[in-house]
């Protein structure tokens, strides 16, 4: 039996909160690797700054294993983030934690940027460093939506347990999707991996994919439809080689094709590329003054973990000379 | 002790320290067909071990019949917290709250400790108007890192109405529970066997599916 403690949680010290009353230097939307970063840079610079986030730590918490952040060889997803969330907790920066944004206000020629709340709550900040992070991208395939929650998954940690003893299917051919396979490789009964094209994930991964006797993988084969009755059976799919069409049998389906950006409340405010990620330039600065963005949901290429913790780094710098610019 | 190690075991005794009044874990356990039971027992009272205000108070489900009645206990292991007056807060974890719902454990420990978090003025206002029965079931696994999140709000509203009941059901424990309901996705909610949904969603999404419970 094990127990894993909140990050949040930090005993025997009072946590600092969020204050309507107080006009901050920056308020970060995001309690990621960008996020988190962003904040103590932000801190150490002096500025009066707090965190807005729907939840600490991001999609790294639902990483079993990271094995590519400099300095630590192998520590679970959770473990990261607790370091990183420890070391923010060192500065005593507020937290205001479950929370979603509804909108961030800009008013006239002032410099003053008001970030709105879902519940309500309001608060008044110079500037703002967007790092909502993404959310699992959908494979968009007949069965997809009414399989959810009957088979279709998208967090193999969370809900792999359920499938013990079964057959699963693992669609995508990342980093991510290979990693879910051989995590669930040690619960189920049998994995396979069905990719439309070749591997993308690193080739250390795979060579460990590659030892389990219980996991077929499916390159070149793309999933045309998920199949079931009261639960998903199985998926339909393509061999795009040959263009033989056939099923995979499976109780589950872990999609792991990639993350869509957290954008959605933006799109009015920010410019967005086609993708739907926000443009910044390269001090992480949008296209609305004294609104900056970091991480996975900004347009910068190549989302790791090690680069949004860069990203949100930069974004505070950024903001700490644009904060000298504005007058207050 | 057998589960807590030292440094987990202060930093628990430092976040317990934060409580205001007594509360009490009433669990239930079965010397039979409860792989999970003697487990849960140790568990709890090692966390008690390191709580001066939590203590426990050992049930066995059936012998105890009444009492599990009382409580609508009706499964092994299961717990209800019960504050300083030891009254009944509607609120349950059936399975044991390791893993990642340890963290839904102290939320609800410390507020029915007194320490209340205070909700919007707009939430309060909605939840204030459910004045028929609300079941709440939240099917989590241990490994989920979301599922806490979602006991907490249902734990929340439940300590918020008398109308409302709220139980944490851990899924691998009560596997067969957990096929009936169609769970394949955690965190899973079920309001009064009729309306659902997946994700630790807003206090906002729980209440538009409980009013939907509501209407006569």
């Amino acid at each position: 039996m094990e127990v894993n403690l909140n990050l949040g949680s930090n005993p025997g010290k009072e946590k600092p909160k969020m204050d309507p009353e107080t006009v901050y230097d920056l308020i970060v939307v995001g309690g990621g690797p960008a996020g988190l970063n962003a904040a103590l840079y932000a801190k150490r610079k002096g500025l009066q700054v707090g965190i807005i986030a729907r939840d600490i730590g991001g999609q790294v918490m639902d990483t079993s294993s990271v094995e590519n952040y400099l300095g630590f060889n192998s520590l679970s997803g959770e473990e990261l983030m607790k370091k990183f969330i420890g070391h923010v907790n060192e500065l005593s920066v507020p937290i205001l934690e479950y929370e979603e944004l509804e909108a961030i206000n800009v008013k006239d020629k002032s410099s003053m940027r008001e970030v709105v709340l879902k519940n309500g709550e309001k608060f008044n900040t110079y500037s703002v460093i967007i790092a909502t992070g993404s959310k699992p991208r959908k494979l968009g395939v007949p069965g997809e939506k009414e399989y959810a929650g009957k088979g279709v998954c998208y967090c193999a940690i969370c809900d792999g347990p359920l499938f013990a003893g079964e057959e699963v299917i693992v669609a995508g051919g990342g980093n991510s999707a290979v990693e879910a396979a051989i995590d669930l490789a040690k619960i189920v009964k049998k994995v396979t991996i069905v990719h439309r094209s070749q591997f993308r994930a690193d080739q250390i991964l795979i060579d460990q994919l590659s030892k389990l006797d219980n996991v077929e993988v499916k390159l070149q084969t793309q999933i045309l439809e998920v199949q079931g009755d009261k639960f998903m059976t199985g998926v339909k799919v393509k061999d795009k080689e040959s263009g033989e069409e056939y099923q995979v049998e499976g109780a589950g389906l872990f999609v792991e094709i990639g993350y869509l950006p957290n954008s959605e409340i933006f799109s009015n405010l920010l410019e967005l590329n086609e993708r739907n990620e926000i443009v910044v330039d390269r001090y992480g600065k949008t296209s609305v003054e004294g609104i900056y963005a970091a991480g996975d949901v900004t347009d910068t290429p190549y989302k790791q973990i090690i680069m949004s913790a860069g990203d949100g780094a930069k974004c505070a710098l950024a903001v700490n000379d644009y904060l000298n610019t504005v007058n207050k | 002790m057998k589960f807590l190690n030292e440094e987990v075991a202060k930093q628990l005794e430092g976040i317990f320290k934060g409580m205001k009044d007594d509360v009490t874990v009433a669990l239930f356990t079965k010397d039979q067909d409860c792989e999970t039971c003697t487990d849960t027992k140790d568990f709890i009272s090692e966390l008690a071990s390191v709580a001066p205000k939590l203590s426990l108070e050992n049930h066995d489900l059936e012998k105890d019949s009444e009492k599990a009645q009382e409580f609508g206990v009706k499964m092994a292991p299961s717990l209800v917290l019960l504050d300083k007056d030891k009254n009944y807060k509607r609120i349950k974890f059936n399975g044991v709250p390791s893993g990642h719902e340890i963290n839904s454990f102290i939320s609800s420990v410390m507020e029915v400790s007194g320490n209340s978090q205070e909700l919007p003025k707009e939430i309060m206002e909605r939840i204030e108007k459910i004045d028929k029965p609300v079941n709440i079931k939240v099917f989590v696994t241990l490994a989920c890192p979301h599922c806490p999140g979602a006991v907490e709000k249902a734990h929340k509203l439940a300590l918020e109405n008398p109308n409302i009941h709220a139980d944490m059901i851990e899924a691998q424990t009560f596997f067969d529970m957990s096929e009936e309901y169609n769970v394949s996705s955690v965190p899973k909610i079920v309001i009064n066997d009729e309306f659902e949904f997946v994700g630790n969603q807003p206090l906002e999404v729980f209440l538009d599916e409980i009013e939907k419970t509501q209407v006569a």
